[in-house]
Formats: structure tokens, C-alpha cells, sequence
């Protein structure tokens, strides 16, 4: 293969791969902290319709981004209110979150359908990164969200493993009893890694809409925010393993599309599958390697709070 | 006990109340159907006027209340066959993708047997489509049976795939030359038909909801199997325990929850469309989720609840002619969830007056 | 001269749905005492300090801590009035370090870990107290006693004044018990104040200064160091004399029911569990294994019912292999098993009494009707089993999780006693329940034993295996260290082998 064509591909699979990123880092957050989140498709979508509109109104993509996190925050804390206020079966409360998300983001964005992002993001070539033969291309010249999503991984590593915060985060995931026993704040632990998760996976709602497509469609997320949730077992709820793990999708996606326009004689619809059936593959085999390191999601994963229960 | 305000608390309840199964989906109606007149009012629409049109277009015909039973028709089925599985804590998510599997089967029965006037035509599209949407659902359930692999995302990861599967046929190989170039096959030849009630849109399919509502019901309370599910659901320690092969269990109720997925799209090819296309489904599978939530897992229930589900849908069709996205739908059930969910507190719990002493029990520590 | 109260709890009342945990309870600590807190279980005691604790918040009543009113809002508060909880269920979290576990919480804890200082802290804290640990092993890699000691450091780093330590012997070996109160007892002479919650009388006897009584969520007595007599001790905490005796009827018979050679098995961890147990139990025989929780006892029930796989030896039920055999085929040979885990395991804590009861029959001919189960004679028989072993019961169709644990013991008793099994296996029979209900487990249990039932007793308990036991076994580090019949053995030997010392007695078989 050519090797610009090579490096297009690389550099593709980074920009699809960072709208999956943000989405897992948010719900590696929520579920280091013991609450599973399924609304990420939904709250990517919201964040996807409100950071567009946003963009489009004011002319400037960063105000729909912080929009766009605004409204993930505040999906976020619905989940959070009914899952860890009202004891509610999180499974159920992530799917109509989702359910919810997908609806809402439909009725708001029905008049912008196929209208074009006047403003998208610029991307910035790295000063001496961004010459770098092949890495560089790749790697170092992207628009300003690529480089936040790549200080955003060891700023999270470093926060969940080696800071107080941290340490009740993942105490609070494991064993929500024992951290309520020296004074943790079980519940207020909780709402934050929720509604922080649920920000990250708004931002990589609108990256979508504001860059990678850039414009908005209905159901446009087209199932990555639940490839975000089986990327959290895959990155063994571990932001660095994440990264990986995103533009591995990133690059399938990339590889799907640019196979479409090189004509190969393979039916567009079974190269739409490739990502789906990816994702199952991956999961099994995740699955089973994690089962013989005895490598389990944090304890409490799924389970309402109740101090008092006996 | 969480104190609410000075002399009250919320205290958990002994015995969930039974007044508020009722109340509470009642009250969760009407709290989801304020906030969507919120989003409608912001819109600039007028919302009493447009609930208004919805509640006379579900229910304000004959052929209004037909509709709402033709959309009942796969929530019911879908929402039977979903619950069956969360009966065992196998949150069967793919629903869709198993209807779109059971619709294509048919459609192959269909297709290949266009010319056949036999009585058995039917029959085995309706064996044919329940084995595939079985099928489709063992895809996730080996891997969760053996490794535990999660089949929240598995199920769902193949809907996708499926509908896929489905838009290339209907785009390709199955694509109908006198179509237009319409994604939709061929139409069915009347062999290849469900009979219809009267003059309606109303087909047999019905009476397989009804069927399977009835059958479940004997099933899940009257049979050993049910038992076996019950325990298996409440409790898999319980279940190893009193010698229950859950694996076996899992397999088979994927199986079945599947293949009355499988069923439904039948029926919707069968007796709707009397051909496969794009878009055969509007998210029937991913409603039948609330539905099956909603009724608490009872098959009987389920028949009421996608009945009204039914009607927020024509409801919702009538309405997008005075520019109302049809997504208001899928927000209304999201809400309606919401608030479901919100309720269940109250089920379990309840607000209380700080009350005097109780008799003390043998283990109070 | 009396030393000032560190803490006072006055007139604290405590309801929970249907129960009253604590009624109007009085209890104190001074400075440099040693305050036992005694009541069977199910008298509030652990209600009790669950609110000096802040973890739950007293409907009536008021905390002083140091002559000064405090409300106690969560767990936090009453950690920084220098209360420490070290309660009987460890509150420490597996897949952290012990330094990490130990700093949790801890508000002087800088936003970024330094993990090296709080190491080198940790070391010279456990040194000063003779509590030896590593800072930097993973939880999950400790034994129960160094839990414990993890527990008790956590609390002592937090600079708690009153530590209050929940039944903290009951996964002790008697000597670890000794050791502890060794520690204890420096703590009170350093100027601290220490309470102890048991039901054991002997404890009392031995580390009390002073000793508060509680029956049915309230106080009966407080006792000085003076005043304390174990008989009147006995008549204070259950409210009647507990002289109880149990008569065996007759001898074991000598027919081999279960034959277990050299089996091995893995933990759950997928470690070496057993490593090569061997016994044998008759008819009519209670052969008890003795042991500290976590050697081995909940996997030997699993291996002998067929829940966990057998990794080398065998197992023979009535003289015929069962090893390898499914959990169901087991049932079928009519073993009988009780499991620790009463309500999840043993009972389905959503199902109603009726559904429990036919966990094991309800493949049976005679709860069938055609494909259907039979309904009413599952009723029929639930009805007549609720009458004979006094099951208390609200209503046949209730969810069990609402009953008391007396009663899901009788209920679990009750159903697995009439499939008339030739083995019982039974795991902590009586764990969490009350004198009352105790002994009815101890009868149903010698009952069958008379009616020539083999039984393997797992227990925790000295007191009970002594009382039931026909033989012993000691189990530790997944071996038998010793058998031995009941009457030629103490409790001070059967500790020796708890602890892994071989044994005087006659070795395995």
C-alpha cells in the first residue's frame, strides 16, 4: 500500500477513534466510581445535537463543545439522581437514559438535518512533534480536541491511581460499605464520577457533529457509545489501555470507509458490520483473558447504595 | 432511613405496596407526558392541541383504534419475548435484531416459494422466523453461558448487524426489479399472507400475542421449567445449589425469548408490510424494553401496556403532519421510563411519620 | 477515683420496619477502661454501635463525647470525635493495599498519595503496638487476624481515643484470642477506652473492668469488674437459666455414609485450597470440623455437594464414588446440605415459602401434575411443614426475605430434613441466630442423628461442636490436623490444631 494512503488511514483512525475515547474515559469514571452508565449513546447523541446548534448559533465551535458537556452533565445526573438517590436497576435507568437521549436529540435537531458546520475546529500541526516523518501526520496534526483527548488519558491514569480523590473513587466502586465506614461520601463520590463521565461522553458526542462529520444527522453516534461501554472492559477500566482500544475502532472505521471508495468488491452494508461484529470478537476475547488474570470490573459495579439495608 | 424533613422519613417498606402498582404507572404517565409538553411548548407548539390530536387519533376511530392495535401486535410479542429473558437476569436487549432475523426467514420461505398456493406456506414461515430469531439470540447467549461474556452489548451490537444483513438484501439481491428502486422485496403471494380481521389491518398476529401471553403465563408459574427460570433469575447460587443446569437455562430461554422476537418480524412481513424492506421496524424491540419493565415482567400486563404504547405511536404518526418529529415518541417512552423508575421508591419505600415502638423480632442486630 | 467518660450514648432508641433494635439504651466508656457490651444475638448490640459509629443515625437519644452534645452525621463525624469501628465484618477493600485501606477516608491525607511516607508511618505505628503487618501487601492476600490488625490500625492511625471492636473473636483461634486481648489491654493502660461487643460470657470473664447487658434492645444491668458472676451474667443476657443439656440417644452406628480420601480442590482464586482431606462419617454419627473461618470449610461442603469441582481424591456417599458427580446427582443420593449463605443460597430471598420449599422437589412425581407442577399439593405440604417446625410465618405467599433468621433456618432445616437424606452436611447451623433458635436447630439437628443420619457439622463454634459433636476434626490450611473423639478432647487442644501445630490426637485417616 501507498504510504500516504497509509498514513491517511492512521491519521483517520485517530480523528474516529477520539469521539469513542472521550465516551470510554467518561464511563470508565462512572464505573470506577460503581455506577454503570448504558446511556452513553444517548447522552453522546444530545451532546452531538446540542454542541451543533450551539456551533452554528454562535459561530464558534468551542462554545458548542462546552455545551455539549453541559448537556451530558445534565443527562448524567438524571442517571445519577434515579440510580444512586432512588436505588434505581441501573441497567434499566442507562437504556432509557439512551432511549431518552436518542428522542430528545431527534425533536431538537429535526430542523438542522443535513445542514453544513460553517465554523469546524482547525487543525493545528504540532511545532517539531508534527514533523516528524509518518508520526507526525498521524499523530500531530489534528484539530485542538485530538490534543486534549491525549493530555485528558494520563491526567485521568494520574488522578484514579495516585490521588486521594482517586483512591475514594475506586474505594467507592469496590466496596461502597468500607469507604461509607471512614467517612467517605458514598453518594456525593458517586454523582460526581456520573455526571463528570457523563460530560466526557457529551464532548464525544459533539466531536462527531462538530468534527468528524461535521454536520448532524439523526442517530449519528450509529452505536458508538455502546462500543465506548465494551471498551471500558476492554481497556480493564484503565484510561491508557482505552486509548489503544478507541482508535483500534477508530481504525476499522477508517479501514471500512476508505475501502468503500477504493471500490473493493465487498458490499458496503458487510464493511457497516465490521465494527459491530469487532466489537463482539473483542469482547469475548476480553472477557476470557480477563477471567484467567482474574481481572473482574470494580465490585460494586451495578449495585445501589442503601447504608441501612440488613 | 433517610430523613426527609423534621418528623418524616423514607423508610424501606416490608411489603412493597400494592396500591401504587397501579398509582405509581398512572401518576409516571401523566408527570412524562408535563415534561413533554415542556419540550413542545419551547418549540412554539400549542400542547394541549397536540395531545389532543394524538388521543383522537389512537382512539378516536374505528380505524384509529385498529392502528393501535396493529402497532400492539409486535410490542406485545417483542415485549413477551424480551421479558421472558429478563425473567433470568439476561438483559436481551437485541429484540430488534432478532425480529429483523425472523422476518428475513420468512421472507426466504416467501420468496422461494412464491408459486405455492399450500396451506403449509405459513407454518413454516412462522418455524422458519422463530428459528432464526432463535438462532440470532444464541449468538450472544454461548458466550455469555460459557465465559459470562456481557450480552447487554453483544445482544445489541447485533441488531445492528442484522438490520445491515437486512438493508443489503433489500438493497440487493432480494431487491424488487418492478420496485422502483425502492429498498423492499417482492411482494408476498397470498399463501405467503397472514389472514386479516374484517376489513382492518388487524392480522393474526394478534392472536400469537395473545397465545404466547397465555402460554408464558402457564409457563413461568405453573411449569417446572418456569420454576427452574424464577430461581435462576432470583438467585443463581440458589439455583447451583438446588442442582439447576443454568447453562442449559440460559441457552434455552435465549432460545425462546429469540425466537418469539423472530415471530414478531414474521408477523410484521407476513401481515403488514407482505414484503421485507428498509425500515421494517420502528424500534418495536427496543420498546418492547420499556413495556416488559413497565408491566413487571407479567405476560398479561405486557398485553395492556403495549396496547398504550400502540396508541402513543399512531398517536405520535398523526401528529408529525403539524411538524411534530416523530422522535417526541421515543422521548415520551424515555420519560415515561424515568419516572417509572423514580416511582419504584415508592413502591419499596415509603414517607412516614416518625412512629412509636414496634414489638421486637429475634434478630434485630 | 473514677476516670472521666470519654463517651456517653443516653437513652438512644432505634427502629427499623417492624423491629425496635434499641430502646432507651444508656452506655458509656471512661478513659482507660475496658467496657464489654453482652447480649445474644438479635439484643441491639450491634444496632448499638452502629450509632456511636454514625453509621446510623438514633431516633431518639443523644451522644456526648467528651461532655459535649455531638450529632453524629455519617461515619466521618464520629470518626473525628475519635471514635474508631472495627466492625465484625471487616470494612476493608480487597484490591487495595493495606496502606491504601488505611489512609481512606483519613482527611490528613495530601490530594496527591505519597505512598512511601504513609509506609513508613504505618511500620512505626504497628511497631509500637506489636500489630504486625506489611504497608504495601493487597488485602485480599491477608488472613482473617491480619485483617483484624489492619482494622485496628486504620483506627488507631485516625488517632481514635475509643475503639469499639464488633464480636472481634470469632474468627480468632483461641491463642490469636489471647493475643488480642494482650494488645487491648496496653491500649486501655495507654489511656484509651475500648469496647467490646460479644455473646461470650467467658470473654467477659476474662478482659471486663466493667460489662453492660443487653436483652431485647435494652439494658438489664451494668456491672463493675466486682459485681460480675457468670451465672447471674447467663440470667441477665437471655432472661431465664440456660442450663441446656442435650442428650444423645445411644452410639454412632458404624455403617461408612461418607468416605472423603485425599481430596483436594481450588479456591475460588484458583489456589490450592484442600490439599488432601481424608475422614470418614457414620450413621448416626455428628462429626464436627473445627477450624478458624477461611481454611477450607465452605469448599469441603462444595466438593462433598458437588458445587465445586474435585481436583484429586475421592468421595464416596453410601459406599458408592460420587466424585465428579453434578450438584443434582448428589441430591439424588439424598444428601441433605445447609450452606452458610442461608438466605441466597439456601433459600431464594425473592420466592415465596412455598417455592422454597420445593427447591428440591419440585422435579419429583408427587409436586407433578401431567406437564404442570401440582400447586396444591405443594401448598399441602409447605402448610404441614410451617406446623411442625414452628415456623413463624406471615403468609405462605410472602418473599422469605422478609422472615427472621430463626425462622429461614427452620424453614431450610425443615425442607431439607424431609427428603429423609442419609447425609446432612450443615455450615454455620447457627450463625447470627438467637439462644431460642439455636437450640431448636441443635435438637432438629440431634434428632436426626438418632434417626441415624450421618452429619457433617462445620462450625465456627467451640461451645456447639463440643456440645453436638460425636467426633471432631480440625481443619486448617485446607488439611485435617486432627481427629478426635469429643469427650477425649479440649478446647485448648482443638486451638493448638486450629493453628496448624499437628495434633496429639489420632491423625486423619
Amino acid at each position: 500500500m501507498n504510504q500516504d494512503i497509509l498514513v491517511a488511514i492512521l491519521a483517520t483512525a485517530i480523528t474516529a477513534g477520539t469521539p469513542i475515547l472521550f465516551a470510554a474515559l467518561g464511563e470508565i469514571l462512572a464505573e470506577r466510581a460503581g455506577v454503570l452508565n448504558l446511556g452513553v449513546e444517548g447522552m453522546m447523541l444530545v451532546g452531538a445535537v446540542c454542541g451543533f446548534i450551539c456551533a452554528l448559533q454562535t459561530a464558534n465551535p468551542w462554545a458548542g463543545m462546552f455545551l455539549a458537556m453541559l448537556a451530558g452533565g445534565l443527562l448524567a445526573l438524571i442517571h445519577a439522581f434515579l440510580t444512586v438517590t432512588m436505588k434505581a436497576n441501573q441497567v434499566v435507568s442507562g437504556l432509557a437514559l439512551t432511549m431518552f437521549g436518542t428522542g430528545l436529540s431527534g425533536y431538537l435537531g429535526k430542523s438542522y438535518v443535513g445542514t453544513a458546520l460553517p465554523v469546524p475546529f482547525e487543525n493545528y500541526t504540532v511545532p517539531v512533534l508534527g514533523n516528524i516523518p509518518l508520526l507526525g501526520p498521524v499523530f500531530f496534526q489534528h484539530d485542538p480536541m485530538v490534543y486534549i483527548s491525549y493530555l485528558l488519558v494520563p491526567a485521568l491514569w494520574f488522578l484514579i491511581f495516585r490521588t486521594k480523590a482517586g483512591l475514594h473513587m475506586r474505594a467507592v466502586g469496590e466496596n461502597p460499605a468500607a469507604a461509607d465506614s471512614v467517612g467517605v461520601n458514598v453518594f456525593l463520590t458517586r454523582y460526581i464520577y456520573v455526571i463528570a463521565g457523563g460530560m466526557l461522553t457529551g464532548i464525544g458526542g459533539a466531536y462527531l457533529s462538530l468534527n468528524y462529520v461535521p454536520s448532524w444527522m439523526e442517530n449519528m453516534t450509529a452505536g458508538r457509545g455502546w462500543i465506548a461501554v465494551a471498551l471500558v472492559i476492554f481497556a480493564t477500566w484503565n484510561p491508557v489501555h482505552a486509548l489503544w482500544g478507541s482508535y483500534l475502532f477508530g481504525g476499522i472505521d477508517a479501514l471500512g470507509f476508505r475501502l468503500q471508495t477504493l471500490n473493493v468488491l465487498v458490499s458496503p452494508y458487510f464493511l457497516k458490520m465490521l465494527p459491530y461484529l469487532l466489537t463482539i470478537a473483542v469482547l469475548i476475547l476480553v472477557t476470557r483473558r480477563n477471567m484467567v488474570n482474574r481481572i473482574g470490573s470494580p465490585r460494586a459495579l451495578g449495585l445501589p447504595y442503601d447504608r441501612e439495608e440488613r | 432511613m433517610m430523613t426527609v424533613f423534621s418528623g418524616y422519613v423514607i423508610e424501606k417498606r416490608l411489603v412493597p405496596s400494592s396500591t401504587s402498582f397501579v398509582i405509581v404507572p398512572l401518576v409516571s404517565i401523566i408527570l412524562a407526558l408535563l415534561v413533554g409538553a415542556v419540550f413542545l411548548v419551547l418549540s412554539g407548539h400549542n400542547f394541549w392541541e397536540v395531545y389532543k390530536v394524538m388521543f383522537a387519533g389512537a382512539f378516536g376511530s374505528i380505524y384509529g383504534i385498529t392502528e393501535t392495535i396493529v402497532k400492539a401486535i409486535p410490542l406485545t410479542i417483542t415485549g413477551l419475548g424480551v421479558a421472558l429473558a429478563f425473567r433470568m437476569q439476561l438483559w436481551n436487549i437485541g429484540g430488534e435484531g432478532q425480529l429483523y432475523m425472523g422476518a428475513f426467514a420468512a421472507t426466504w420461505v416467501a420468496l422461494n416459494f412464491s408459486d405455492a398456493e399450500e396451506w403449509w406456506v405459513l407454518p413454516l414461515m412462522i418455524t422458519l422466523g422463530m428459528l432464526a430469531g432463535g438462532l440470532w439470540a444464541l449468538v450472544p447467549a454461548i458466550p455469555r453461558a460459557i465465559w459470562g461474556v456481557n450480552e447487554i452489548i453483544t445482544t445489541l451490537m447485533l441488531n445492528y448487524v442484522a438490520i445491515f444483513w437486512v438493508d443489503y438484501l433489500v438493497y440487493g439481491p432480494w431487491k424488487d426489479p418492478n420496485g422502483y428502486n425502492f429498498p423492499l422485496t417482492a411482494p408476498f403471494s397470498p399463501a405467503a399472507i397472514l389472514p386479516v380481521l374484517g376489513h382492518s389491518r388487524i392480522h393474526a398476529g394478534l392472536f400469537f400475542g395473545l397465545f404466547i401471553a397465555l402460554l408464558f403465563y402457564i409457563i413461568i408459574y405453573h411449569t417446572r421449567w418456569g420454576y427452574e427460570i424464577r430461581v435462576c433469575g432470583e438467585s443463581p447460587d440458589a439455583a447451583r445449589y438446588a442442582g439447576i443446569n443454568i447453562n442449559k437455562n440460559i441457552l434455552l430461554v435465549m432460545f425462546v425469548s429469540g425466537a418469539v422476537c423472530g415471530l414478531a418480524g414474521m408477523a410484521e412481513v407476513s401481515g403488514i408490510a407482505h414484503r421485507l424492506q428498509h425500515g421494517l421496524s420502528t424500534g418495536y424491540g427496543y420498546t418492547a424494553i420499556i413495556i416488559a419493565w413497565l408491566s413487571r415482567l407479567h405476560p398479561f400486563v405486557i398485553i395492556v401496556v403495549a396496547f398504550l404504547f400502540g396508541a402513543l405511536q399512531v398517536g405520535g404518526y398523526i401528529v408529525q403532519t403539524s411538524g411534530i418529529p416523530s422522535s417526541m415518541v421515543a422521548m415520551l417512552q424515555g420519560l415515561l421510563l424515568f419516572f417509572v423508575l423514580g416511582g419504584e421508591l415508592l413502591t419499596n419505600y415509603r414517607i412516614a411519620r416518625k412512629t412509636p415502638a414496634y414489638s421486637s423480632g429475634d434478630d434485630a442486630s | 477515683m473514677t476516670a472521666p467518660y470519654l463517651v456517653e450514648l443516653k437513652n438512644i432508641t432505634k427502629r427499623f420496619p417492624g423491629v425496635v433494635a434499641n430502646d432507651g439504651v444508656d452506655f458509656n466508656v471512661r478513659k482507660g477502661e475496658i467496657h464489654v457490651l453482652l447480649g445474644e444475638n438479635g439484643s441491639g448490640k450491634s444496632t448499638l454501635m452502629s450509632v456511636l459509629a454514625g453509621l446510623y443515625r438514633p431516633d431518639k437519644g443523644e451522644i456526648v463525647v467528651d461532655g459535649t452534645r455531638r450529632v453524629f452525621r455519617s461515619p466521618r463525624d464520629a470518626i473525628k470525635a475519635g471514635i474508631g469501628m472495627i466492625h465484625q465484618h471487616f470494612k476493608l477493600i480487597d484490591s487495595l493495599t493495606v496502606a491504601e485501606n488505611v489512609i481512606l477516608g483519613d482527611d490528613s491525607t495530601p490530594p496527591v498519595l505519597r505512598l512511601q511516607d504513609i509506609q513508613r508511618k504505618l511500620e512505626e505505628l504497628s511497631k509500637k503496638y506489636g500489630l504486625h503487618i506489611n504497608p504495601s501487601s493487597m488485602v485480599w492476600q491477608l488472613s482473617l487476624g491480619e485483617k483484624q490488625r489492619v482494622e485496628i490500625v486504620k483506627m488507631l492511625y485516625r488517632g481514635s481515643r475509643v475503639l469499639v471492636l464488633d464480636e472481634p473473636t470469632a474468627v480468632l483461634t483461641p491463642q490469636e484470642t489471647h493475643e488480642l486481648f494482650h494488645i487491648l489491654r496496653e491500649m486501655a493502660k495507654a489511656g484509651r477506652g475500648i469496647v467490646l461487643i460479644t455473646h461470650k460470657m467467658q470473654e467477659v470473664m476474662e478482659i471486663a473492668d466493667r460489662v453492660t447487658v443487653l436483652r431485647r434492645g435494652k439494658v438489664v444491668a451494668t456491672l463493675t469488674r466486682e459485681q460480675i458472676n457468670r451465672r447471674e451474667l447467663a440470667w441477665l443476657m437471655v432472661g431465664r437459666d440456660v442450663v441446656i443439656q442435650y442428650k444423645k440417644k445411644g452410639s454412632p452406628g458404624n455403617k461408612k455414609v461418607l468416605e472423603v480420601d485425599n481430596v483436594h480442590c481450588l479456591s475460588d482464586l484458583g489456589r490450592p485450597c484442600l490439599k488432601g482431606v481424608s475422614f470418614t462419617v457414620h450413621s448416626g454419627e455428628i462429626f464436627g470440623i473445627a477450624g478458624v473461618a477461611g481454611n477450607g470449610q465452605r469448599e469441603l461442603a462444595e466438593v462433598i455437594t458437588g458445587l465445586r469441582p474435585v481436583t484429586g481424591g475421592k468421595i464416596m456417599i453410601d459406599g458408592i464414588d460420587t466424585t465428579g458427580l453434578s450438584p443434582r446427582q448428589i441430591i439424588d443420593r439424598r444428601v441433605a446440605y445447609v450452606p452458610d449463605d442461608r438466605l441466597g443460597t439456601g433459600l431464594v430471598p425473592g420466592l415465596s415459602a412455598v417455592d422454597n420449599f420445593m427447591l428440591k422437589s419440585y422435579r419429583q412425581s408427587v409436586l407433578r401434575r401431567g406437564p404442570l407442577l401440582n400447586k396444591r399439593a405443594a401448598y399441602q405440604n409447605s402448610r404441614e411443614l410451617v406446623k411442625q417446625f414452628e415456623i413463624q410465618i406471615s403468609s405462605l405467599d410472602a418473599p422469605v426475605k422478609l422472615m427472621s433468621g430463626g425462622n429461614l433456618q427452620r424453614l431450610l432445616l425443615a425442607r431439607e430434613i424431609t427428603s429423609e437424606p442419609l447425609l446432612l452436611v450443615a455450615v454455620y447451623p447457627i450463625r447470627g441466630l438467637d439462644i431460642k433458635a439455636t437450640q431448636s436447630v441443635h435438637n432438629i439437628l440431634l434428632q436426626q442423628r438418632d434417626k441415624g443420619v450421618a452429619i457433617l457439622l462445620i462450625s465456627e463454634d467451640l461451645d456447639e461442636l463440643f456440645k453436638l459433636s460425636d467426633r471432631i476434626g480440625v481443619i486448617y490450611d485446607g488439611r485435617i490436623t486432627g481427629i478426635m473423639p469429643a469427650e477425649m478432647t479440649d478446647v485448648e487442644e482443638v486451638g493448638l490444631l486450629m493453628m496448624g501445630s499437628a495434633g496429639t490426637g489420632e491423625m486423619a485417616t
